[in-house]
């Protein structure tokens, strides 16, 4: 072991700390070249175990570089080359920044090897993330980023609450499989921290929220990491957790539905996250070879097909500044090769043979087969249709057909996107279908040996007659398909007027017992009072006043030196806490690096 | 632009087209039926040995999902769009 463990992340952060320093013409060398010089520290990691740190009576694992991690890390890295590239337009600096940060935290939390420094990067996701929300800097952005945040410090509260008793009972931090079969509430909770990102109804509603809500390249960033680094942790903790399975399932049919209500494009794919990661997280409860093998091929291949799909209706978003198809329609003839790009993207997500979800998503319904778990095999082909119908075919036949709703300046401002949007665009493409047509190039990357042939007469006939009558099904009933402008109550509905029911709870039941108590005071307390404050009186004067005198001065000539540094809005307050935040965990982790035997 | 030119060509000849996807689902149902090209030694139960089996399965889950789902957002949970506004 060398003395000096480079950690991928450690170059992120570096990065994304100096980005903002350097001169502007040199900052697209920089994004370029950051993003690969980290995939290509991912790519030179030997095996083992690297990294270990003392701290205090921790033992801190930062490197676990083993078959699972390394292909997680590899995904995420490539991952963060083409979102970076989709983004290399975007002025603001510290837009990429935060990107990268959310990254980093990803690939740290994906080479974690015990539950703290998992708990660490985990946090670090969360709050690099919601920044990608708030840098859209719409007036409901705002809210909505307040909503992600708290939504994921009650997961990480969880997580970290399960982690804490897990230590005490066993004594140990080590992140590996818990017992699955007679799991404690110490597991319970770590695996509501997990399953919350992973976006597991009821605990979604987040998802849908957030990425309809962020720019347009940060929704790219943003459905790449959270979820899948979740699911690569619930391979790790939780593989064979039987409950999983019907979570997942569940979770597949549950965005299905939603989707066809969805008036959003981006909302709609978002939906359509919670789906496809329903089909890891039910392989993921069933725990066989091939499962996993099929959660996490399924997981390499979601990224990029979902990353693309994102491109494309971020392209639109970013040009036209719509997203909703009651907004937009028959752009086909200003934006072919967007339309294009999504529709590989589409097809992928859908499994068409010949492009990735086919060599991906039917590896996990075959291992629900051979458990002989029927009604998952047939509920989750029962979603596939549903996926083809909304992203291979409402997605892009709403937006680049079917009737035009464009307003006359929506209308003008369609065009292609720049050139390296179409080049993210086009490379994400060439790699659905490149691992669609040679599949041991993802095969040969999965944690166990893979004994699965997708290109089976059988299989291929099986996926093309789905598909196809599903198509036949949506041109028939295509009337009932129009986008309606409307929004669908999910389970944010509790918190969202729950949070109102407690701004009123505040404003009048409590008020209005406030000014009884006082009324209370006035007159039973009055005359006693008076007495008791005349004698006092004389006391405070001579006494008191001369030492609260003192301190108060003290006091106001801090406040005003404070008072000058602070700018007041809050969300500079909360980057700048960030930004010290994120620089003390750098230090910490270089520190603990080198100095790591 | 060779590819917008490519999907006004197939848009003007929709006819054609659409026809055309046609003779392909009747191919495909067709090709299903044979043994020697499709073999089914693969399929989990005994339904799936039905030629065509798939694709009923495929057009039922489509007409299913849309109704469904629609049902669903009709009683209730669809609302206007400034719904959670003050």
């Amino acid at each position: 072991m060398s003395d000096l463990w480079l950690h991928p992340s450690l170059i992120l952060l570096l990065g994304a700390l100096l980005l903002p320093l350097l001169p502007e013409r040199l900052r697209k060398g920089w994004l370029l070249l950051i993003p690969i010089l980290t995939f290509a520290r991912i790519v030179a990691l030997a095996k083992g175990t690297f990294g270990v740190v003392h701290f205090l009576q921790f033992t801190l694992t930062f490197g676990r570089v083993d078959a699972l991690s390394s292909v997680f890390a590899y995904i995420m890295g490539l991952m963060c080359i083409l979102g970076t590239l989709y983004g290399l337009h975007v002025k603001r600096a510290v837009e990429h920044s935060v990107a990268w940060t959310y990254v980093a935290g990803s690939l740290g939390a994906i080479f974690a090897g015990d539950l703290l420094t998992l708990f660490l990067f985990w946090e670090l996701m969360a709050f690099s993330s919601v920044f990608l929300i708030w840098f859209r800097g719409r007036e409901q952005s705002l809210a909505t980023g307040y909503r992600y945040l708290l939504v994921h410090v009650a997961g990480g509260v969880a997580l970290l609450a399960g982690i804490i008793l897990h230590y005490h009972a066993t004594g140990s931090l080590a992140f590996n499989l818990f017992d699955v079969h007679h799991p404690d509430l110490a597991a319970w909770l770590i695996m509501t921290g997990f399953i919350l990102n992973a976006a597991v109804p009821p605990l979604h509603a987040w998802l849908p929220d957030a990425y309809g809500e962020a720019t347009f390249n940060g929704s790219v960033f943003m459905c790449a990491f959270t979820t899948k680094t979740a699911v690569y942790a619930l391979i790790r903790g939780f593989a064979g957790l039987e409950i999983l399975t019907v979570l997942g399932v569940i979770m597949a049919l549950y965005g299905v539905v939603y989707a066809v209500l969805e008036n959003d494009s981006r909302r709609l794919l978002a939906y359509h996250i919670i789906s496809q990661v329903g089909y890891m997280v039910a392989a993921v409860g069933l725990g066989t070879e091939l499962a996993i093998n099929g959660a996490v091929a399924h997981a390499f291949a979601h990224i990029l097909y979902k990353g693309l799909l994102f491109m494309g209706c971020g392209s639109v978003l970013f040009m036209t500044g719509k997203s909703k198809f009651t907004d937009l329609g028959g752009l086909y003839a200003k934006m072919p090769w967007t339309f294009a790009f999504t529709l590989i993207g589409g097809l992928s997500i859908s499994a068409f043979p010949l492009f990735s979800g086919f060599v991906s998503k039917s590896m996990i319904v075959q291992a629900g087969f051979e458990e002989h778990k029927l009604w998952v095999g047939f509920l989750l082909m029962l979603a596939s249709a549903g996926t083809f119908l909304h992203t291979g075919l409402k997605v892009p036949y709403f937006i680049w057909f079917g009737k035009n709703h464009c307003a006359k300046e929506t209308w003008e401002r369609a065009a292609e996107p720049p050139w390296n949007m179409i080049a993210a665009m086009a490379v994400t493409s060439f790699l659905c279908i490149f691992i669609g047509c040679y599949t041991p190039y993802l095969y040969r990357m999965l944690p166990y040996p893979v004994d699965y042939e997708p290109y089976t007469s059988y299989h291929v006939s099986e996926t093309l007659q789905i598909l196809l009558f599903t198509a036949v099904g949506f041109f028939l009933l295509i009337k009932k398909l129009e986008p309606e402008a409307k929004i669908s109550l999910d389970l944010d509905w509790p918190y969202r007027i729950g949070g109102r029911a407690f701004l009123w709870l505040a404003k009048k039941p409590v008020q209005f017992i406030d000014t009884f108590v006082g009324e209370i005071y006035r007159v039973g307390g009055l005359v006693p009072l008076m007495v008791t404050a005349r004698l006092s009186a004389v006391f405070d004067n001579s006494v008191i006043d001369g030492a609260v005198d003192g301190f108060a001065n003290a006091f106001r000539s801090l406040g005003g030196r404070l008072r000058s540094a602070q700018r007041g809005a809050l969300q500079e307050s909360l980057t700048v806490a960030f930004g010290l935040g994120a620089v003390l965990v750098l230090l910490l982790v270089l520190f603990l690096n080198v100095f790591a035997r | 632009m060779k590819l917008l030119a490519l999907i006004e060509f197939l848009r003007r000849h929709l006819r054609t087209v659409v026809i055309l996807c046609l003779a392909l689902l009747v191919l495909l149902l067709l090709v299903d039926a044979v043994p020697a090209i499709v073999d089914k030694h693969h399929a989990h139960t005994k339904p799936e040995h039905i030629p065509g089996f798939w694709a009923g399965f495929g057009f039922v889950a489509c007409v299913l999902i849309v109704y469904v789902s629609k049902w669903f957002g009709h009683a209730g949970i669809m609302q206007r769009e400034d719904y959670y506004d003050e």
